[in-house]
């Protein structure tokens, strides 16, 4: 099994942003629901001898936990976490996140599952970082339908800190939030910045040559395919059957 | 206290009753759920501690739900939840959207007894525009300009009803780290369980099982109902059964599909295991 999938990349990918020298350190990750790529982010950042305590909020057998689910907002409410992960079914390029659905509240248009808990999350962590595979107009918008956690917020709210990237399918995005604005920091390879610009419902800013997100290397492919596979069997199966072709046991 | 039938059980919480349920990774009855579909319950009003799943989507599929509140309804990585997403787009349930913290904090101030607590984060996200009943206030606290911040009224549910692993002879329940389940049952009216077993003694007494136990005196009713949060994982029991819920998600998409599906196995199931 030598072909990189597509998910194996975007979780490299997010690895490395979890690395980033240039952002707040992260001594202390959560990760939250239906989020088999970022929780494989973490166990490679783990796995590769880096020194980060991962919270799973999903892990059945030693969560971390002992109050409850509303341990993981309380210690996020004092800073006690430092990067979380968030999707959405929009996005838009102001980094406006929207869960609930599209059209009128509360997503009469297609419904989504819901906020959970990213109208928090997003203020009080010091850095979120976005993912969403489908890389498509539909998902990247130009301003979202319903917001459920707003990119950035006015002079005198109370926040800790915004988006520091999204990684598509397609692409990994910096984001700005001094301007409130996307660039492109790198494209997977077989993309262009005009076949990213095409599937975009959103203007981004582009800076010179935009290089190509790296492929994992081997050593990254062992890790996420054999240990990090077997860590995450109970909590996500299917995705283990799927990306890295682990049998479920009967 | 002595356990009751699970029907029994069902037979308590009235049409219209506020129920809070959690969700599927904390306990949750999917025994009392179906339990509560062969009584004909109407008009629930649901709130999700803090996201709903399994038990939310078969109780509004079966049609014994007027309004749901909670941060996200979904059935995992068997996806959205079918019956939901249709009563929603019918017209036929209200969803009042929240945000996790924000559910987990109305109940705490119900369960401190107050009648509302502040939380960060929401200013700027349209579920605070959707939420007439939050407020948004200046810190009072605050000394470097007015630092606004929401307040959330308490929120005290009817009943609750969840799933522990084992009840005592006194009526404790035991839900290990579940803690959730404790502060929803501090925080309503209310609590009805559902129990694997019911083991001789009092966990109060035992040093090792008293901080995951919940007082009785927060219990109201207990029913035993073996395999009772299936096809959901139970602690450290049993496991998810993602085959269970796969088929669930495909035949609910279609109210004839979810209409067999809950013949089968809300009613003969439970007609097979009284023959």
């Amino acid at each position: 099994m030598t072909e990189i999938k597509l998910e194996e990349r975007i979780t490299v990918a997010l690895a490395k942003l979890i690395l980033d020298p240039s952002a707040p350190p992260a001594r202390h990750i959560a990760v939250g629901a239906a989020s088999p790529m970022p929780a494989a982010a973490c166990w490679l950042v783990k796995k590769q001898g880096n020194p980060v305590r991962l919270s799973l909020l999903h892990k059945r057998s030693g969560n971390p936990f002992t109050e409850g689910t509303r341990e993981l907002f309380d210690l996020t409410g004092q800073g006690r976490i430092d990067l979380f992960f968030l999707g959405g079914g929009q996005i838009d390029g102001s980094a406006n996140l929207n869960l609930v659905g599209t059209g009128e509240w509360p997503g009469m248009g297609v419904r989504f599952p819901g906020s959970f808990g990213s109208a928090f999350m997003y203020f009080m962590t010091p850095r979120t970082i976005l993912f969403r595979e489908e890389h498509t107009p539909r998902v990247f918008v130009e301003k979202v339908d319903n917001i459920s956690a707003p990119g950035v917020s006015p002079p005198g709210v109370f926040r800790r800190g915004t988006a520091q990237a999204l990684v598509t399918g397609r692409c990994v995005f910096r984001f700005h939030p001094d301007r409130a604005r996307f660039s492109l920091e790198s494209v997977h390879p077989g993309e262009t910045v005009e076949s990213v610009r095409d599937a975009t419902g959103f203007a981004f800013d582009v800076a010179g040559d935009v290089p190509f997100t790296p492929d994992p290397t081997p050593e990254e492919l062992a890790l996420l395919r054999g240990p990090i596979c077997d860590e995450m069997m109970e909590t996500y199966p299917e995705f283990c059957t799927r990306v890295f072709g682990r049998k479920q046991a009967a | 206290m002595n356990p009751i039938s699970l029907e029994a059980l069902a037979a308590e919480v009235p049409d219209g009753a506020m129920l809070a349920l959690p969700p599927d990774n904390s306990l949750p009855s999917v025994a009392l759920a179906k339990a509560l579909i062969r009584r004909g319950v109407r008009n629930l009003r649901l709130v999700g501690v803090p996201v709903s799943g399994f038990a939310t989507d078969i109780l509004i599929g079966a049609g014994c739900v007027t309004s749901v509140q909670t941060s996200a309804v979904s059935l995992g990585e068997a996806g959205f939840a079918p019956r939901f997403s249709a009563a929603l787009r019918a017209g036929k349930i209200k969803v009042i959207d929240a945000t996790c913290p924000a559910i987990h904090t109305m109940l705490q101030a119900a369960e401190k007894g107050v009648p509302f607590m502040p939380l960060r984060g929401l200013i700027g996200s349209d579920i605070l525009a959707n939420r007439p009943d939050w407020k948004v206030v200046p810190n009072p606290f605050a000394t470097n300009g007015e630092d606004p911040i929401v307040l959330l009224p308490a929120l005290n549910p009817d009943f609750v009803c969840f799933h522990a692993l084992m009840a005592d002879e006194e009526g404790n329940v035991w839900v290990g780290r579940r803690r959730e389940c404790a502060t929803i049952a501090h925080a309503s009216k209310r609590a009805l369980v559902t129990v694997e077993r019911v083991v001789p003694g009092n966990f109060l007494e035992d040093e090792r099982l008293a901080s995951g136990a919940i007082n009785a005196t927060y219990i109201s009713g207990i029913a035993i109902a073996e395999r009772g949060a299936r096809p959901v994982a139970l602690l450290d029991e049993y496991g998810f059964d993602g085959a269970y819920v796969s088929e669930y998600a495909r035949m609910a998409r279609s109210e004839e599909g979810f209409a067999a599906w809950c013949a089968r196995e809300v009613f003969e199931q439970k007609a097979q295991a009284a023959e």
